[in-house]
């Protein structure tokens, strides 16, 4: 019993803190299934493309160049929410703010060009198979870089107002790695839409 | 493996029979009744399987049961009911059970594997092969040829020639059916955007129902087709009648020809009547129309009174299909029976 | 203590937490019971987060849905009950066997267990509640509007309609233009939402909320059920989803995923719905085969033979059943050796079923069997289970997969997993824990006789359709002709449904009954050896007056065991207070070692509102009203912003913040 008793009688962290949040592990769950879903997505597309009877994709190879530089940018913005959370754990709350900052005008930026590249394109998403596919993906990114953004700009709204500090802010942790999430799927949507392709 | 198999015949007659009060005679009277009958290669041996499987099953479940009938009423001293019993011992229990278990499996993984085996393909290679095109809700059976006016079409009716094996190619013309012959072989879907295939071998002359198999709407359940096999002789008659084209010119003025432009006009759309101006793929091909036993693919016997029911009422026969009910005065229904009459 | 050294705002982010007793009755118990207690009237019902008033919901929502589908079932076995009768038009009988698979399927069996778990796996573990409150009342919300979403069409005769697994092409655009297709496909996305939070419920609460001292192999096998089958969710539901999905933009926007004509593959459905439904298939009896697991060593007092087994048997299942989705598709035309494979992965999936069959079988061998109605449906179980097996392993042959799949065959085998396998264990289940609901028995007599009905009537009906199976009569046949032999059997069927339907009635009554006139219980009428029955019934908001320190598997049986897991002493009276708020503690994954205090949230109406305002959308979404659709997800992302708005109760902003907001 006093073994047991050893065991209990320490002092305990209270709350959110970090990776011992509820909301850390939370995250990490939906993490999981939000790409399976992905998964999921990309097996449709391969498996839809390998059996395609016309060359594909039927409107010829992609353009590289556009959708490269808007890869970099969404890594780089990825860095951004990363040194956020950095300057916060070391008391430096104004680079935090513009840290984040930086990294939703990237993010916005992303949004931008998709765009861009979307309204670029020859085909819809009725116009043939290939069509379908291309938006449908795009498209899923899309809303999980959209939502993303809106949990940043929570984020930055929170850290404004001095909500946080270097020992509380398992919110920065949480949204910071959907954020990351929705960046390495991308690596993983242009690989397969923009290089497969060429291979 | 198969042949020496077949003495369980009876024994698995009786496992059939036993655990229920159906009545064997009726039971063996079901005509897509694949566990008790197999009348070709390429479903005999799963026949034998299924014995095998279900006189296995049968035996573990009553096993099981015995177990657990002793263990629930053997008996015990008395106790104390707030005595509990020790956490440990029981593993051996798992290890055997598991084990034995496991070893059965291992088993039954071969044989079914060499089952598969011997029912995937055909001993030789097929001579005949026949695209049977799946339909809501009925079958259209053509035997191609490199001259397309030899090519024979017909409707729910599949004609093969005994003791040979038979290439069928499965298509769909809208939703997924399964073409299943079950005491022929086993059943595969018909899939839209594919052509799958399977072969079929009847070792003597006869008639085998057959039932699309995966549900594809309302008239699923009204989808049935018959095989018959005959010799090769019937066989190559059958084809050959098959291939004529109608020639019944009718007297001007005539209640067949009254009826043949009545037909032209309400029918020919959908139908084909080869030989004449109806040469509609929408719907089976009536050529020869009165050598087929069965109507809207096995849902009537055909009779010319059935057939005449049919088209007045084919939506409160068959809902949802695609043949309307042709509202027709009586003069038309007896003008369109003379010309359908002629259609052999 | 060393929180005096520091200073007094550190102990909100740090501190060591008392240790005590707090009995019924003293200051501390009745200030828990203020700290927990939901509000009276229907602010609190609707706000309620209490895990136990969740799991009713789901219990008794999902019953309901159970007692309409079996009402389907019923009106299916009148029109089947003969040759050629014409009750039902065929358009009818589809509809009612499609919403007869989808109402079992998805809106029973998996929400009666998450309903079960909900209400036990705090109990079972020794905490407050779990992980994420909130998210627990927004899966139950989601879960009855998708329920009555996928219901909706149905009074308009324009219920879904092409069978629960809903094959392409027959449900595309092409062939069903009615909106029947599209209330299942909305309806099924949404019911994944709630799905898959409860998941992450289940499965961050099982790693983060165990008392202290419960090492992973000392939870019990429901909660490695539950476990196993949310993790499969987790990893699965997205597909189906997905499917639904992409065939709602075929029908609705004109996409080309399904469509035939321009390069799309029915087989894709096929694929994505089967990589989903065999996993599901499991998910939807490896928790209740937990149910059996852990209340059967009960009845015969002694534990369960081969806990790590089991536990081991129970997670292998789920493994290898991501690897045999094939087996609903033998008969779709792929390679023969494509078949093997996955024709001998269904073989071994059988090996885990096995374990836990001999484990049953030698727990009551070597105990002592009680023979309450609860045992009996356990017992019961044992056989149907090893029925349903059985059949299934028929199945995993290819060559006569090729005659059964599709058979009446595979009904009797998928009744016999669904309702052996998961009605009987839950209603064995709802009888054991009645006294732990409620704080009363039900009736034994009126049990047993519960029991007998519905035993005899279940094998007098379902057996028989193996037969017709085997007579080739397929399933999804709205009549049949007499010259198909099939007469008897049918009959014999449709005899037995209304007899298995008499036995539910019965148990109904005695819920009925008991509920006002039942005998109290105690804390533990079963001498059951759990941590749900160290508290009193029905329990108290805060579960645990303090948490527990467990030292053994079987903490109510730690006086009369002498070996193995049963030795040690769990500290059940004395532990942590915590009582600053909604606390509890969070242990750590492995070794259930004190990790962290964990503030809970409070009661609140926000899961409702979000739960409302994204099954609002989905219902614009189906009625083509794009700007109220627009209206409710922005509505929902203004909800979720205040769900999720960091509070300083909670800790989760720093205490020493100097913002506006501090006063809050």
């Amino acid at each position: 019993m006093s073994e047991a008793r050893q065991l209990l009688d320490q002092p305990l962290p209270v709350g959110s803190e970090g990776k011992l949040a509820g909301g850390w592990w939370g995250i990490v769950a939906l993490i999981v299934t939000e790409g399976s879903l992905f998964g999921y997505l990309l097996f449709s597309y391969f498996y839809l493309s390998s059996q395609a009877e016309r060359h594909w994709p039927p409107e010829g190879l992609p353009s590289l160049l556009l959708p490269s530089i808007n890869t970099a940018i969404l890594i780089a913005s990825s860095v951004f929410v990363w040194a956020s959370e950095y300057c916060l754990a070391r008391k430096r709350k104004r680079g935090s703010v513009v840290m984040m900052l930086v990294a939703i005008v990237l993010g916005a930026l992303f949004v931008g060009i998709q765009l861009k590249e979307w309204s670029s394109k020859t085909y819809g998403m009725t116009s043939d198979l290939y069509g379908s596919l291309y938006f449908t993906i795009t498209g899923f990114h899309m809303l999980h870089v959209v939502i993303g953004l809106v949990i940043l700009l929570l984020l930055l709204a929170w850290i404004s107002f001095r909500y946080f500090d270097e020992k509380r802010h398992a919110a920065i942790t949480i949204g910071g790695i959907y954020w990351h999430f929705v960046d390495v799927v991308w690596l993983f949507v242009f690989t397969t839409l923009y290089l497969f392709p060429y291979m | 493996m198969g042949q020496s198999l077949s003495v369980l015949r009876p024994a698995a007659a009786l496992a059939l029979a036993l655990p229920s009060p159906v009545n064997a005679a009726q039971a063996a009277e079901a005509p897509l009744n694949y566990f008790m009958r197999s009348y070709g290669p390429a479903s005999e041996p799963t026949m034998y399987l299924g014995w095998v499987l279900a006189g296995l099953s049968v035996i573990i479940m009553l096993i099981i049961s015995l177990l657990l009938i002793v263990a629930l009423l053997r008996n015990r001293p008395s106790m104390d009911m707030r005595m509990i019993g020790p956490e440990s011992g029981g593993l051996r229990w798992i290890y055997i059970g598991t084990g034995i278990s496991t070893f059965i499996l291992f088993g039954l993984v071969i044989y079914s594997l060499l089952v598969l085996d011997a029912v995937a393909k055909p001993p030789s290679t097929p001579a005949i092969t026949v695209t049977v095109t799946g339909y809501d809700w009925w079958w259209r059976i053509e035997y191609e040829h490199d001259d397309p006016e030899q090519t024979v079409t017909t409707a729910n009716e599949l004609h093969i020639p005994v003791g040979e094996p038979v290439l069928i190619r499965l298509k769909s013309a809208d939703v997924i059916h399964a073409f299943w012959v079950p005491t022929l072989a086993g059943k595969t879907q018909m899939i839209p955007g594919l052509i799958n295939q399977q072969w079929i071998q009847a070792d003597s002359p006869g008639i085998y129902a057959g039932q699309c198999a995966q549900f594809c709407g309302a008239g699923h359940a009204r989808m049935s087709l018959e095989v018959v096999a005959e010799s090769a002789e019937d066989f190559e008659r059958w084809r050959n009648a098959q291939r004529r084209p109608v020639s019944s010119p009718f007297r001007p003025g005539s209640t067949g020809e009254f009826g043949q432009r009545l037909f032209m006009d309400r029918c020919g759309g959908c139908h084909a009547v080869r030989g004449t101006d109806a040469a509609g793929r929408h719907a089976p091909d009536l050529t020869h129309l009165n050598s087929r036993r069965w109507l809207a693919a096995g849902l009537l016997l055909n009779t010319p009174e059935d057939l005449m029911n049919w088209i007045v009422n084919a939506q409160r026969l068959k809902p949802g299909s695609r043949m309307p009910s042709i509202a027709l005065s009586e003069t038309e229904k007896s003008a369109l029976s003379t010309y359908l009459s002629t259609l052999d | 203590m060393s929180a005096i050294t520091r200073p007094p705002s550190d102990s909100r982010l740090r501190r060591s937490p008392d240790i005590g007793q707090a009995p019924v009755g003293s200051d501390a118990e009745i200030r828990l019971a203020e700290i927990w207690e939901s509000l009276p009237g229907w602010k609190g019902w609707l706000s309620t987060v209490d895990h136990k008033v969740i799991g009713l919901r789901y219990i008794v929502t999902a019953f309901v849905f159970l007692l309409i589908g079996g009402m389907e079932a019923l009106i299916m076995r009148l029109q089947l009950a003969g040759p050629n009768l014409t009750l039902l038009t065929p358009e009818q009988y589809n509809q009612l066997f499609t919403m007869h698979g989808v109402t079992m399927i998805f809106l029973y069996a998996l929400p009666i267990l998450s309903g079960f778990s909900n209400y036990l796996w705090p109990l079972m573990l020794g905490s407050r509640d779990m992980t994420f409150p909130r998210l627990n009342a927004l899966s139950y919300w989601i879960f009855l509007f998708a329920g009555i979403f996928m219901y909706a069409s149905f009074p308009l005769g324009q219920a879904p309609n092409a069978g629960w697994f809903n094959y392409v092409p027959y449900s595309g655009p092409i062939y069903n233009t009615g909106p029947n297709i599209d209330v299942f496909a909305l309806g099924m996305v949404l019911l994944g939402v709630s799905t898959t939070v409860g998941s992450v419920n289940f499965v961050v609460t099982l790693f983060k909320m165990r008392a202290p001292g419960m090492t992973i192999n000392r939870v019990p096998i429901l909660v490695w059920g539950t476990l196993t089958a949310s993790v499969a969710n987790l990893l699965v539901i997205p597909s189906v989803s997905l499917a639904f999905f992409l065939l709602w933009l075929d029908r609705q926007v004109g996409t080309h995923f399904f469509d035939v004509a321009n390069g799309g593959k029915p087989l894709l459905w096929q694929h994505l719905f089967w990589i989903f439904g065999h996993p599901w298939v499991y998910a939807i009896v490896l928790p209740a085969m937990g149910i059996v697991s852990d209340a059967l060593p009960t009845f015969c007092r002694r534990p369960l033979v081969g806990y790590a087994w089991v536990a081991l048997a129970t997670m292998a299942t789920m493994l290898v059943g991501f690897e045999v989705w094939i087996h609903h598709m033998f008969a779709t035309g792929l390679p023969a050796v494509a078949l093997s494979i996955f024709g001998a992965a269904s073989f071994v999936i059988s090996i885990p079923s096995a374990v836990a069959v001999f484990a049953w079988i030698a727990t009551i061998w070597l105990g002592t069997p009680v023979f309450k109605t609860p045992f009996l449906f356990f017992a019961g179980f044992v056989i149907l289970f090893v029925i349903g097996g059985l059949s299934g392993v028929m199945t995993a042959a290819v060559p006569l997969d090729w005659q059964l799949n599709e058979t009446y065959f595979i009904v009797a085998h998928l009744h016999y997993v669904l309702l052996g396998i998961n009605v009987f264990p839950v209603v064995g289940g709802i009888y054991y824990w009645f006294p732990k609901f409620t704080g009363r028995m039900m009736d034994e007599k009126i049990g047993k006789w519960s029991f007998w009905v519905m035993f005899i009537g279940f094998n007098a009906g379902f057996f028989p359709m193996h037969l017709a199976g085997l007579l080739g009569m397929p399933r999804r046949i709205y009549t049949y002709s007499s010259r198909m032999g099939w007469d008897t059997v049918n009959l014999i069927t449709s005899i037995g449904s209304f007899v298995f339907a008499i036995g539910v009635l019965i148990f109904l009554v005695n819920v009925a009954v008991s509920l006002r006139r039942g005998t109290r219980a105690g804390s533990n009428p079963w001498d059951a050896a759990t941590l749900e029955w160290s508290v009193p019934s029905p329990p108290p908001a805060y579960n645990f007056a303090v948490i527990p320190h467990i030292a053994s598997r079987h903490p109510l049986w730690e006086d009369r065991l002498n070996e193995g897991e049963g030795t040690g002493q769990s500290s059940l009276e004395k532990g942590y207070l915590l009582m600053e708020g909604r606390e509890t503690i969070g242990t750590s994954p492995i070794d259930a070692t004190p990790e962290i205090i964990l503030k809970m949230p409070g009661d609140s109406a926000t899961p409702f509102f979000v739960g409302l305002f994204l099954s609002l959308a989905f219902a614009g979404m189906l009625l083509h009203w794009w700007s109220f659709t627009g209206l409710m997800i922005l509505s929902c992302i203004i909800a979720l912003m205040v769900w999720m708005w960091p509070e300083k109760a909670l800790a989760q902003r720093s205490p020493t913040d100097s913002s506006r907001e501090a006063h809050v």
